[in-house]
């Protein structure tokens, strides 16, 4: 028999796992497909969807595009500029005062600092709860302790990034090497020697990346806090979308979008230098 | 047998102390003048955040009795004393967190959709032409940057108040950054097959969807579950711009200062968030093996 002559039959009694196929195998894909987008039925119906509505919106959407063009900021550019500081000193701030206080708590979060599961438990929990409550609530909590304005926003992203980076940080002290902490033990280092000399060396270019990429995104968060009132550039595009100044609007966008690139082009430079090119992927 | 220790003529061993504390030197140098510039950036940026400790102190105690008032029910007593008062609204609260669900699941799957139709454009080994990928990228781009809120608050303006501008916001946002994973899932894809493939006289239809689909199908149901996870939290605040879900009913607690409620919807908002994580955590174990489920 050439190659060319394949008796199929031959294949088939050959390979009974390829061809026969038991049927709950070949139907559990479409059926699990099937499923999903009966949902999406049922949750666009719900949501109330309706072409006529979605068309009309789009419709809308058209106009409101074309309005956008160009972006102009009229007269307020100043205005947008400081709004600009603002924001990004917001996610300065609230960034490294997040690290500031997350660092003491991580260590009580980290097994190999403390082995007692019952101290560790509640504060895992803890921060696990203060992760679970979104950005903009914490800035609208805040607003109602020190009122509106930038000085609210900065607490909602410490308060938020605590959570984040008590676990982050736990996380990276619970991957630590052993071996340089016992070495400390060994000439007889104390307990707080063994986390200044054999820990805190192995953690800490970690941590400083951890705390460069979360400056980065929180660029982004601190934008968007501003449209619940607590300052920064969030603020102008709330209130611009709100009076309908299309050209203000996409000029804010567009003035967004660059901070957040060069935000990300120095964030990316700078891990870079601290923690080595491989250490980042 | 007596171990030699080498032990350097005391010239020698100046010269290299000396070079050792002259690179010990300079890196303590780099590390304060790095210290440096980082306060004077945070001391900038106080000035222009206008941060001002002395309302901070202030406030403080205002923040812990906060949370001491949102656990206080009208009657003067702790909340979990009555639980049935505290959650007094539960149905509706149900009711509205079911449609958060819904939200993120309809934007999830419409942007995951979508995503699915453009990463192959998106993808350096797939693409039909250098523009087009160009042209894909800088849109995804552009849906991944915008925050979802930004889209959300443009969508209540075009398609009307409610749960529709939310769901739109939140499938734009989705596509952006789930185009940009599977794309890269693409990349990493082997090739192989497709040349197989495309000797059989394929067009590049038949060679995605017989070479490149069966190998990533896995990698975007599981990064699509993820998303599932994050546009949860993010339907969560949809409502604060009027799109729609829980978050509407949670500003309203707020700024109208029903602090019962407001610990109630967040109770809820936290325990939806928790067992949608711990969920799609299983799920995504059980479907793609374990090393998926970082």
């Amino acid at each position: 028999m050439t190659p060319h002559e394949v008796d199929p039959r031959e294949l088939r009694a050959r390979y009974p796992d390829v061809f026969d196929r038991p049927a709950s195998a070949r139907l559990a894909m479409p059926a699990m497909i099937v499923a999903a987008f009966a949902i999406l039925i049922y949750g666009l119906v719900d949501l109330d969807f309706s072409p006529s509505r979605f068309i009309a919106g789009l419709n809308q959407l058209g106009w409101i595009t074309l309005m956008m063009i160009p972006p102009d900021p009229g007269s307020s550019l100043p205005v947008y500029l400081k709004a600009l500081g603002e924001t990004l000193s917001i996610a300065l701030l609230g960034t490294t005062l997040a690290a500031v206080f997350a660092l003491p708590v991580s260590l009580l979060a980290a097994r190999n600092i403390v082995p007692s599961s019952i101290l560790r438990f509640p504060v895992r929990r803890f921060l696990d709860s203060i992760r679970g409550v979104d950005t903009l609530i914490w800035a609208l909590v805040w607003i109602n302790v020190v009122g509106l304005g930038p000085f609210a926003g900065v607490l909602a992203i410490a308060v938020s990034d605590f959570g984040a980076f008590g676990k982050l940080f736990s996380e990276a002290i619970e991957g630590a090497d052993q071996k340089q902490v016992e070495g400390i033990r060994a000439s007889g280092g104390s307990a707080l020697h063994e986390i200044r000399f054999g820990l805190l060396p192995q953690v800490l270019p970690v941590i400083a990346g951890q705390v460069l990429y979360f400056i980065e995104s929180n660029t982004r968060s601190a934008t968007i806090i501003g449209i619940v009132g607590a300052g920064g550039i969030g603020l102008q595009l709330a209130e611009q979308i709100r009076v309908l100044e299309w050209q203000k609007v996409s000029f804010l966008i567009l003035m967004i979008l660059v901070a957040v690139a060069a935000i990300d082009f120095i964030s990316s430079k700078l891990r870079f230098a601290i923690i080595g090119r491989r250490a980042v992927a | 047998m007596t171990t030699a220790v080498s032990i350097l003529p005391e010239q020698q061993l100046a010269v290299l102390n000396a070079a050792y504390r002259q690179a010990v030197a300079r890196r303590r140098w780099r590390l304060l003048l790095g210290i440096a510039v980082f306060a004077a950036a945070l001391l900038l940026a106080a000035i222009g955040a206008e941060v001002n400790l002395r309302t901070l102190f202030t406030y403080f105690g205002n923040f812990l009795s906060y949370f001491d008032r949102i656990f206080t029910l009208d009657s003067g007593q702790r909340v979990w004393t009555d639980v049935g008062e505290w959650l007094w609204g539960w149905r509706k609260w149900l009711k509205m967190l079911g449609e958060t669900l819904l939200i993120s699941y309809v934007g999830t799957l419409i942007g995951a959709t979508l995503a699915f139709c453009l990463n192959f454009f998106a993808a350096e080994n797939t693409s039909p032409a250098p523009w087009l990928r160009f042209t894909v990228r800088r849109l995804l781009e552009f849906a991944r940057t915008v925050p979802g809120i930004v889209f959300a608050l443009v969508f209540v303006i075009a398609f009307g108040l409610g749960p529709m501008a939310g769901v739109l916001a939140i499938a734009i946002h989705s596509t952006g950054a789930l185009g940009k994973l599977f794309s890269e899932i693409v990349e990493n894809a082997d090739m192989k097959p497709v040349e197989g493939i495309r000797s059989t006289g394929a067009s590049w239809l038949s060679c995605m969807r017989f070479a490149v689909v069966p190998q990533v199908t896995a990698g975007y149901a599981s990064y699509a579950l993820l998303r599932f996870e994050i546009n949860v939290r993010e339907a969560s605040v949809m409502g604060f711009v009027g799109a729609g879900g829980i978050g509407q009913e949670l500003v309203v607690a707020i700024r109208k200062f029903y602090y019962s409620d407001v610990s109630a919807i967040l109770l809820t908002i936290i325990v939806t968030v928790f067992v949608i994580d711990i969920t799609t955590g299983w799920l995504r174990g059980r479907l793609f093996g374990k090393e998926a489920r970082t």
